[in-house]
């Protein structure tokens, strides 16, 4: 019961996540109406047969908007979830493997990371380098970096203290070796939970950044500026705001689903039983 | 020329309360095809011992002494060529086998692992060899089962798999730590055993490390008795059993529980607790817990008197002892024998 559950959950977030995937890809090669054709004449028209959601107030098709907005989700969560992967765990990996003031130091600098808030980091540096989504990412990955480090750190150290690592010492393995082939495995799991987490974190921060107008810049579409201009028009039009907050929820679900999933996947005690 | 020369091992440890001596002024050699077991109770330095030699001790421990294998000094070492050395020529085995096999890795590819890093040999032929180490230890099936997850196996058969990993490169000392303590009785026997036809198969020296008087009795030649780091008796094994020369291996022995025992008899204890570390009295470790104990034992620490070739004892008392327990004649019996019936 429980299993089948578990499965479900799994095979409705992979179908989610896929989905996410399969729209991005479908709006490089095709989109209902060009997502960045204004007609002041058709705006803010209910659903029909050409506009399938309508037009938003400058007459743009809201399909086709939705469409191209999830490259921008895809994209600001994948290379903002890799820097702050890849970055964060070389860090709390080599924080664990030599320990001392190494780990110390590596620790700090991610707590002084800590001590500013997602947005007002992102916000200090867009304000610094402009807006614009390639420094919206940056800022996201950025701030990405010191939670993977501080989770690597705490599963390593975790994983380190283990009599396997002492049997794998005792066989002669170094630091390094240790480290990719015992400590990362072991802590794959986790990452993997974070890192999916972590990329729906990254959808939300990137609609954020572009509602404040600090993301993706017009005309190139987004589910965050798509919820930003909504926001004007609440009364008139609501269902503008549901759309894209809707798409929003739907691809940050699947993606915790589908982590929660690998999770399972990946630990051998929990796999042996499918 | 012997395998193993440990000479004046000391361990500093750096503690909350101080610096203190883990292991003071050991001294023993071990051959090929010897064996020798280390008994004392928990924190008595037994385990820092086996440590030091392989050179995984905590960093900020301090070594004084020297250890020698095959003559070469291990102390003065660095990493890589410790590392070499380890799971090379010294393999290990520990107390936990449910925790020392990586959870996520098949138990072949973990038997496999020290060939194909000392020995630089193929997947094919290290898969091959895994096999081969499985089937010795008594692993049931070893072809088919040489994929599976340590999950998948028993206690005993785990630390099976972790016997065939300390052996896959042919050690010449095998260290175990308190191999059995977490298997059941009948488990228990089945690991010594094969341990023993190991060390007789291929000549390796065992130095076994056990808290149980009748594990280290059966199986191991020569004997150290440890208290507070120090060794406080060391002989053949039969010898250390038979005279308990030294107040604490007195002791030792008379804390056992006997087959003969009444239900409503308590168990002699040795009064006190074990110190801490690094506040160990500055003379005989065992000065504050000793029924013989006089002034002169908190003097000095007491050096080694050998009452028998090879059989000694780190304590003033000897002849007080020995006249304590010739008074209180009838309780010499042998522990192994007793396990035996």
């Amino acid at each position: 019961m429980k299993r089948a559950f578990r499965n479900a959950s799994f095979a409705i977030g992979a179908v989610l996540s896929i989905a996410l995937v399969a729209v991005a890809a479908l709006s490089l090669i095709w989109t209902p109406h060009s997502p960045y054709e204004v007609n002041m004449a058709a705006k803010l028209l209910p659903p029909d047969a050409s506009h399938w959601l309508g037009t938003d107030p400058y007459g743009r098709d809201i399909v086709s908007l939705l469409l191209v907005g999830a490259r921008a989700s895809i994209v600001v969560g994948m290379v903002a979830v890799g820097i702050g992967l890849i970055v964060g765990a070389a860090l709390g990996l080599l924080a664990s493997a030599r320990r001392g003031w190494a780990e110390e130091l590596i620790m700090r600098i991610a707590d002084f990371g800590f001590a500013f808030p997602a947005i007002l980091s992102a916000i200090m540096l867009t304000a610094v380098f402009g807006p614009g989504m390639v420094n919206a990412i940056i800022a996201i990955g950025i701030y990405n970096i010191p939670t993977f480090a501080r989770i690597t750190r705490a599963s390593a150290n975790a994983v380190w203290s283990r009599e396997f690592v002492l049997a794998a010492r005792a066989c002669g393995k170094g630091a390094f070796s240790i480290t990719m082939e015992h400590v990362l495995p072991n802590i794959a799991s986790v990452l993997i939970v974070q890192a999916t987490i972590r990329f729906a974190i990254a959808i939300l921060a990137e609609a954020a950044l572009s509602y404040l107008g600090l993301g993706t810049q017009p005309p190139q579409p987004s589910w965050g500026r798509m919820l930003s201009e909504a926001q004007s028009l609440m009364f008139q039009a609501p269902m503008l705001a549901v759309y894209p907050g809707f798409a929003i929820a739907l691809a940050v679900l699947g993606l915790n689903l589908l982590g929660d999933g690998l999770r399972d996947r990946f630990d051998p005690r929990l796999a042996r039983r499918r | 020329m012997a395998l193993l020369e440990v000479s004046h091992l000391q361990v500093k440890l750096q503690t909350d309360r101080g610096p203190a001596l883990a292991v003071r002024d050991v001294s023993f050699s071990l051959d090929r095809s010897d064996t020798l077991g280390l008994v004392g109770e928990s924190g008595c330095g037994k385990s820092m011992t086996a440590m030091a030699i392989m050179g995984l001790l905590p960093e900020q421990a301090e070594l004084a002494g020297s250890i020698r294998l095959d003559g070469q000094e291990l102390i003065s070492q660095g990493e890589d060529e410790m590392s070499r050395i380890r799971g090379n020529r010294i393999g290990m085995i520990f107390q936990e086998p449910m925790t020392a096999l990586n959870p996520v890795h098949t138990i072949g590819d973990q038997v496999a692992e020290p060939l194909r890093l000392h020995r630089g040999v193929s997947a094919a032929h290290a898969r091959k060899q895994a096999i081969a180490l499985l089937d010795r230890v008594g692993i049931a099936d070893a072809a088919r089962r040489i994929d599976a997850y340590p999950h998948q196996f028993s206690g005993g058969q785990r630390q099976r798999v972790t016997i065939a990993m300390a052996l896959a490169c042919g050690p010449d000392l095998l260290i175990a730590d308190e191999p059995t303590t977490a298997l059941d009785v009948t488990v228990q026997k089945q690991i010594l055993e094969l341990l023993a036809g190991l060390v007789a198969e291929r000549g390796m020296a065992l130095m076994l490390i056990s808290h149980d008087l009748g594990v280290v009795a059966q199986n191991v030649a020569r004997t150290l008795v440890m208290y507070g780091g120090s060794v406080v008796e060391s002989g053949p094994t039969e010898s250390v059993f038979a005279h308990r020369m030294h107040p604490y291996t007195l002791g030792l022995f008379a804390a056992r529980p006997a087959l003969r025992s009444k239900k409503t008899e308590r168990l002699a204890t040795i009064p006190g607790t074990v110190p801490e570390l690094a506040d160990l009295p500055s003379g005989c470790p065992f000065a504050g817990r000793c029924c013989f104990t006089i002034a002169e034992c908190h003097a000095t620490v007491p050096p080694p008197y050998e009452l028998e070739p090879g059989h000694q004892a780190r304590c003033i008392r000897l002849e007080a002892v020995a006249a304590a327990r010739s008074a209180s004649a009838p309780a010499v019996d042998h522990p192994g024998r007793e396990q035996a019936q």
